[in-house]
């Protein structure tokens, strides 16, 4: 085992005096890398962002951009960091400078005020830049536009559209990919990849020019060919100390012998939960296990009866790996969190952290998945729908880790996830709910429907898929079955909705599956 | 400097429907701009390639080039209200790592953060959930934090009050309770043929700049505190360092680089965290660096205020406003702050852009157990509009009058003054602007669009909707209408300027450097700014009220004419002319009408420069600015506190979804008036930042206390970025127009420009207002649609519920 070193903006950094417990953000700024800012410390805010080199699924190399808030610095061992300042260089005395191709249509089109939040911005922009299915999604278009003289109009989003001729509203819900396709830039760039950057400042509206604006990267540029090779793989890291120890196992058959020694320790994937642990509430776990990378928990398999979801692939991996193949998730994935939280966070996570208003296990749910656990002793196949057993627990057994989520094949034909929340990019749900429906000839013959945000676990609706199933698909049978809905659960008041709006949510959403499935 | 009040105002006949608005004749030397003037062009922020490479430096990212700093931490109260009766340090500082604990007893000057003596820099009542009782400074942040959960504090619960209701049942006041009235409200509703009257309680706003508190302190060989500050208001972190110290002012210096975001939550809040962090310094003889986490900052600093209003309103038979009785209680968390001057600047805008013949309105300040409430972009201007607002939007469907038409036929005109007396000099731009957004948005036929699209929808509506803005500007405080700035020119022609504005993103630096290159005749290339620092601009205001480039601007422009008209006497020798007749401009100083192309005729900047050296002719100046022409009475709250309006418009079309209340924002068009821009990207950056705040503020922003009697009573629920939702890209509008008005030059303004910082907030009503419209479209014509703020979708939804209820008029 070497010593514990992280590549930096091109230069390799001896990184043996990090603990457990400083994050790749506050090993940056100490390193004197301050470009990366904490601005919420709870993967919200995106002033954190930086780039990773990552596996593309084919052998080469995905500039991904993560939260460096989140992780601990040791997940990085090995591993290449680019941060704002390895992009480019401002001009400075007796330095001419070069900007980035993102950074300098940030800086022309004022996609800055203040600034503390654009290294960020820059960072999560250079990753769509460098995303290699961009340019196919390009639209063809004239020259670019020049930034606005001031006296001129803000830009519109998309010539081609006028309100009115596209839905506004609700269909992201129903068909997020759609939506998706609504918020892409002519150069093919998506939108939603900044969904995880706030800026208090600018408004968006220059940011967005400068996206849009963004041209293929140049036949010179180190960071596109970089894309050609390998990635650094994940070398098995042992750091103990102190302050507690960080074990990245080199397989699964490691990771169960020291889970089994230490059921207590935190299994660590994207630390999208873990690092706001950390960060806010001050856990510090004495024995961190990283397994994100462990290959076994990575598979994705599509056979004639299941697709298998390795519990270690990021969310972002599983969008790319399925598109298409299964619509609930086609429509959940884009609004789960943000894009930088799906770069790091897993299935598996979502579903070992238990929360009751994770967005996944309601989509899940109705998708009748089941998970398979192993452990040092063997593995079992475990429903979904039996998995939670009260407010974050669950019948996983210390020493058991998720190893993948399975899919039944094949799928109800009408589905559809509702989520309910605040904000439509990078909120929590108030309420989650997932229909999956088989229809034969007018008449519902099953209904699954999965609920979050509603009881101290995702649950299933039982009474409102037993008021649906052989019945009528139609508005009479939606409404009654809808009114049955309204009563699942036991919705709490707090601070993101009232219980009776999430009461009221459940019946709207079966209101809404019938009012779209019948257009 | 002199800026000669308004002239007189163009004449009525020159303001048709999409007329531009007429320039005086003769404009001030303040507003005048030469030929080719830097000012005016768009330039990208001055600090904009520092940003994107992340080269920017803000306080904190000071750290790690600062050796040996301690970290400091708060020990924040569990209780919203309590006595502490014992304060215990022993095991605090056995735990490895802590250095020391700051209390009250370390405090050698007055202990208080703010220049009221009502806010204890440490505390011996917590006033609040969250407030710190004590600071412990750590080796580490983590030693620091360990530290502070080992002090031990015996706390004695007092009883709290946290709503706005419980103050108002309580009758719990703090400060003046100031009155605006004109004419005789009584007699004006008296009169009015329909009258109506309503309660209204809002809330706040958290600023949630990115960048959170912070503040080093170092201490020199000779007992000079130097403080490096994220504030909008150096002098007043100085003034205060200095009085918690037992210093004087010439002992202690505070820097601010920039800031990471303020919007008025920085103007106030910095002075007691600069304050320990300079204690920390002075009694360790350490650096100490304090930067709130966010869940510190959200928990301890203030917010914008929540109000409550209840009014009573008169309308005659074409919808004229006749009278209006309103009392406004904004809720001012535990102590004073700028509680008082923001319920002012309230008061002195409710009537918003309408004339009111007959009003009065009343303001109180609730003490709560909360955070003190302070400053935040539009500092109770947008509070006081919003009760205006709010008041037509609710009765146009009750009189029958298209809410358009509503406000339209209730605009000022000119010669009318506002119910504290100032004259509205200009109301003519307020239907001008109207006009103009109302004709670039399309206004007419989008409406027939809207309705047809509602028809054929039973699931979604659309509505849209145009509100105006008009806000004063200058601080009501009169003294702070005043700057200053110093300005060198080296001997190789480059000039540094220094002045007492901050920058937090607004784009100030920008401007001044584009009116120091102005005044001086030189390439924008030469002017480098120097942050801001109290040892070289001293007695500065607040960077805040917009009026930072207004009052900076007249001093740098002040500074570097003196330094120009030196020159121009050295020039005017070696041109052969009369020093009046040297022109500079682009660098080269010429006389007039003379090509500076011609060879010989121009005079390099730097010869001149040069040259007046070697003549014993000093290159540097101190500028000075005072706005001229304001009169405040805040007893009677009567005057002219404002130097002038700034006026805009917004077309807001929104969609709403009958499921769930969701909402997106399908297109907004603004016209907004800057004067003659200074800087033009920057002035548009300016008003679509600010009003997807203002959006943000009416629509998704939601501060939660828990005002249950259990445990957690007084404890902000919201404390988080993961449960205070800012408005991100989907919130902001699909399509954004904005467009200056033009010909719209400011004659008691530097170079002709308006401020900009704080009106396009309020252009988000239109936002608030498409919403109201959208959600009646649910319901039958003619019902009234009473609308919580913010308009979450959970608030949305039940209008719609209520809508869907509602029988028409």
């Amino acid at each position: 085992m070497g010593s514990i070193e992280i590549t930096v903006d091109g230069a390799p950094r001896a990184a043996d005096a990090i603990g457990p417990h400083t994050s790749l953000l506050d090993w940056l700024r100490e390193q004197g890398r301050t470009s990366a800012k904490e601005g919420c410390a709870e993967g919200e805010c995106g002033a954190c962002a930086v780039l990773v080199a990552r596996p593309d699924g084919g052998g080469a190399t995905r500039w991904t951009a993560v939260n460096a808030c989140l992780p601990p610095a040791l997940a990085f061992d090995g591993q290449e960091i680019v941060t704002a300042e390895g992009l480019g260089s401002a001009p400075s005395p007796g330095a001419a400078g070069e900007l980035h191709p993102v950074q300098r249509e940030m800086a022309e089109r004022g996609g800055s005020q203040c600034g503390y939040c654009t290294p960020g911005f820059v960072c999560a922009m250079a990753a769509e830049y460098y995303r290699p299915d961009r340019a196919a999604a390009a639209r063809p278009t004239g020259a670019r536009d020049r930034p606005q003289d001031g006296r001129s109009e803000g830009s519109r989003p998309d010539e081609q559209r006028r309100p009115g001729e596209q839905a506004a509203l609700g269909d992201h819900a129903a068909h997020g990919a759609q939506a998706a396709h609504g918020e892409c830039g002519p150069n093919g760039f998506d939108l939603h990849a900044l969904s995880g950057n706030l800026c208090r400042c600018t408004g968006y509206r220059p940011i967005r020019d400068a996206a849009y604006a963004l041209g293929t990267p140049a036949a010179e540029d180190a960071l596109a060919h970089r894309r050609a090779e390998a990635p650094p793989s994940a070398r098995p890291t042992v750091v103990r100390g102190e302050r507690g120890a960080f074990v990245r196992p080199a397989d699964l058959h490691e990771l169960t012998e020291l889970l089994a020694q230490t059921p207590e320790a935190l299994l660590l994937a994207g630390a999208t939960d873990a690092g706001v642990e950390r960060n806010l509430r001050h856990a510090r776990p004495p024995l961190v296990l990283a397994i994100d990378r462990l290959e076994a928990l990575r598979e994705l398999l599509v056979t004639d009866d299941a697709i298998e979801l390795g519990a270690a692939l990021t969310l972002s991996e599983i969008e790319h790996g399925i598109a298409g193949r299964v619509p609930m998730l086609d429509a959940l994935l884009p609004q789960f969190a943000s894009r930088l939280i799906r770069n790091a966070a897993t299935l598996g996570g979502n579903l070992g952290t238990g929360s009751p208003i994770g967005d996944s296990p309601p989509a899940l749910l109705a998708l009748e998945a089941t998970l398979l656990l192993v452990s040092a002793s063997g593995e079992r196949e475990v429903p979904l729908a039996e998995y939670f057993t009260g407010y974050r627990q669950s019948v996983r057994a210390p020493g058991e880790v998720i190893r993948a989520v399975r899919i039944p094949l094949p799928l109800a034909p009408l589905t559809a996830f509702h989520k309910i929340a605040k904000r439509r990019f990078d909120d929590i749900s108030a309420v989650a709910v997932a229909f999956a429906l088989t229809l034969d000839d007018g008449l519902v013959t099953t209904a699954r429907i999965g609920l979050g945000g509603v009881a101290a676990t995702p649950i299933r609706a039982l009474a409102a898929e037993r008021a649906l199933e052989g019945r009528t698909w139609n508005e009479e049978t939606a409404r009654a079955a809808a009114a049955v809905l309204r009563g699942e659960g036991t919705p709490l008041d707090d601070h993101r909705a009232s219980a009776r709006y999430r009461s009221a949510m459940l019946e709207q959403s079966l209101l809404r599956l019938h009012a779209e499935s019948v257009i | 400097m002199v800026a000669a009040r308004s002239a007189a105002a163009p004449a009525a006949s020159a303001l048709a429907a999409t007329a531009p608005v007429v320039a005086p004749s003769v404009a001030s030397a303040l507003a005048e701009r030469p030929e080719h003037p830097v000012v005016g062009r768009a330039v990208s922020h001055e600090s904009a390639e520092l940003h994107v490479t992340g080269a920017a430096l803000y306080t904190d990212d000071l750290l790690p080039r600062m050796r040996g700093a301690l970290h400091a931490w708060p020990l924040q109260s569990p209780h919203a209200h309590a006595r502490v009766t014992a304060l215990r340090t022993r095991a605090a500082l056995a735990v490895p790592g802590v250095v020391r604990v700051l209390t009250a007893a370390d405090v050698p000057g007055v202990n208080d953060a703010g220049v009221r003596q009502d806010e204890p820099l440490l505390p011996a009542e917590a006033m609040f959930h969250g407030h710190a009782v004590c600071w412990v400074l750590g080796e580490s942040l983590d030693a620091a934090r360990l530290g502070a959960e080992a002090v031990e504090v015996d706390y004695e619960p007092l009883p709290s009050v946290l709503t706005l209701g419980e103050a108002i049942a309580a009758e719990q006041f703090q400060g003046a309770q100031p009155i605006v009235t004109r004419g005789d409200a009584e007699a004006g509703l008296a009169r009015a043929a329909h009258r109506f009257s309503g309660e209204f309680e809002f809330g706040g706003q958290e600023h949630f700049y990115l960048e959170t508190h912070a503040a080093i302190a170092q201490v020199d060989e000779a007992g000079q505190v130097f403080v490096h500050s994220s504030t909008q208001h150096p002098s007043e972190t100085q003034e205060i360092v200095a009085h918690v110290l037992g210093l004087r002012s010439h002992d202690v210096t505070v820097q601010c680089l920039r800031m990471g975001g303020g919007f008025g939550g920085k103007e106030w809040q910095p002075h007691g965290l600069a304050a320990v962090a300079a204690l920390g310094a002075v009694l360790t003889g350490r650096p100490v660096r304090l930067r709130l986490n966010r869940t510190q900052d959200i928990t301890m600093t203030g917010k914008r205020h929540p109000f409550h209003a209840s009014w009573e309103v008169g309308f005659d038979d074409d919808g004229r406003l006749q009278g209006l009785r309103a009392t406004l209680t904004s809720d001012g968390g535990w102590c004073l702050d700028l509680s008082e001057p923001v319920l002012q600047r309230a008061l002195c805008h409710v009537d918003n852009a309408y004339f009111i013949p007959d009003v009065e309105l009343r303001g109180r300040i609730a003490r709560t157990n909360k955070t003190s409430q302070t400053a935040f972009r539009g500092f109770g201007g947008p509070q006081g509009m919003l009760v205006m607002e709010d008041i037509l939007g609710r009765c146009a469907p009750l009189l029958g009058i298209d809410p358009t038409e509503l406000r339209r036929r209730n605009l000022y005109a000119p010669g009318q003054r506002t119910p504290y007396g100032q004259e509205v000099r200009h109301a003519e731009r307020l239907p001008a602007v109207i006009d103009e957004v109302a004709a670039r948005a399309d206004l007419d036929a989008r409406r027939a669009d809207v309705a047809g699209f509602n028809a054929t929808h039973p699931h979604r509506k659309r509505g849209i909707a145009l509100t105006p803005v008009k806000f004063g500007i200058s601080f009501n405080h009169t003294a702070f209408n005043q700057a200053g700035a110093l300005v060198h020119v080296y001997k190789d022609g480059s000039v540094l300027i220094n002045h007492g504005g901050t920058e937090m993103g607004q784009g100030l630096h920008t401007k001044m450097r584009q009116v120091a290159a102005t005044a001086l005749g030189v390439p924008l290339g030469l002017v480098r700014l120097a942050p801001t620092r109290t040892d070289k601009v001293p007695n500065t205001s607040a960077t805040a009220a917009s009026t930072g480039a207004d009052l900076n601007g007249g001093a740098v422009k002040d500074a570097c004419e003196q330094i120009r008209a030196r020159l121009a006497v050295v020039a005017a020798e070696r041109l052969g002319v009369g020093s009046d007749a040297v022109r500079f401009a682009g660098g080269s100083v010429t006389s007039v009408g003379v090509d500076a192309e011609v060879a010989g005729a121009a005079l390099d900047w730097r010869e001149v420069v040069q040259r007046a050296y070697l003549q014993r002719i000093q290159l540097s100046a101190a500028g000075f600015y005072r706005t001229e022409g304001l009169h405040w009475d805040p007893v009677r709250m009567h005057g002219d506190p404002f130097k002038y309006f700034a006026y805009g418009a917004a077309v807001s079309e929104v969609e709403v979804d009958g499921f769930t209340g969701a909402y997106a924002f399908l297109r907004t068009d603004i016209v907004h008036d800057v004067g003659d821009s200074l800087s033009p990207l920057v002035d548009i950056g300016q008003i679509e930042g600010g009003f997807v705040q203002g959006a943000g503020w009416l629509t998704l922003e939601d501060l939660r206390w828990d005002t249950s009697d259990g445990e957690g009573r007084g404890r902000l629920l919201t404390q988080a970025a993961s449960t205070y939702k800012l408005p991100s890209f989907s919130e902001m509008p699909r399509e954004l127009h904005v467009h200056l008005l033009e010909r719209a030059a400011e004659e008691g303004a530097v170079y002709g420009s308006k401020a900009v910082g704080e009106p396009p907030l309020m252009l988000a009503f239109s936002i608030r207002e498409a919403l109201r419209q959208a959600v009646s479209a649910f319901g039958p014509a003619g019902h009234a649609v009473e609308l919580a703020s913010p308009a979450t979708p959970e608030a949305v939804f039940w209008a719609i519920e209520a809508a869907r209820r509602a029988s028409g008029s």
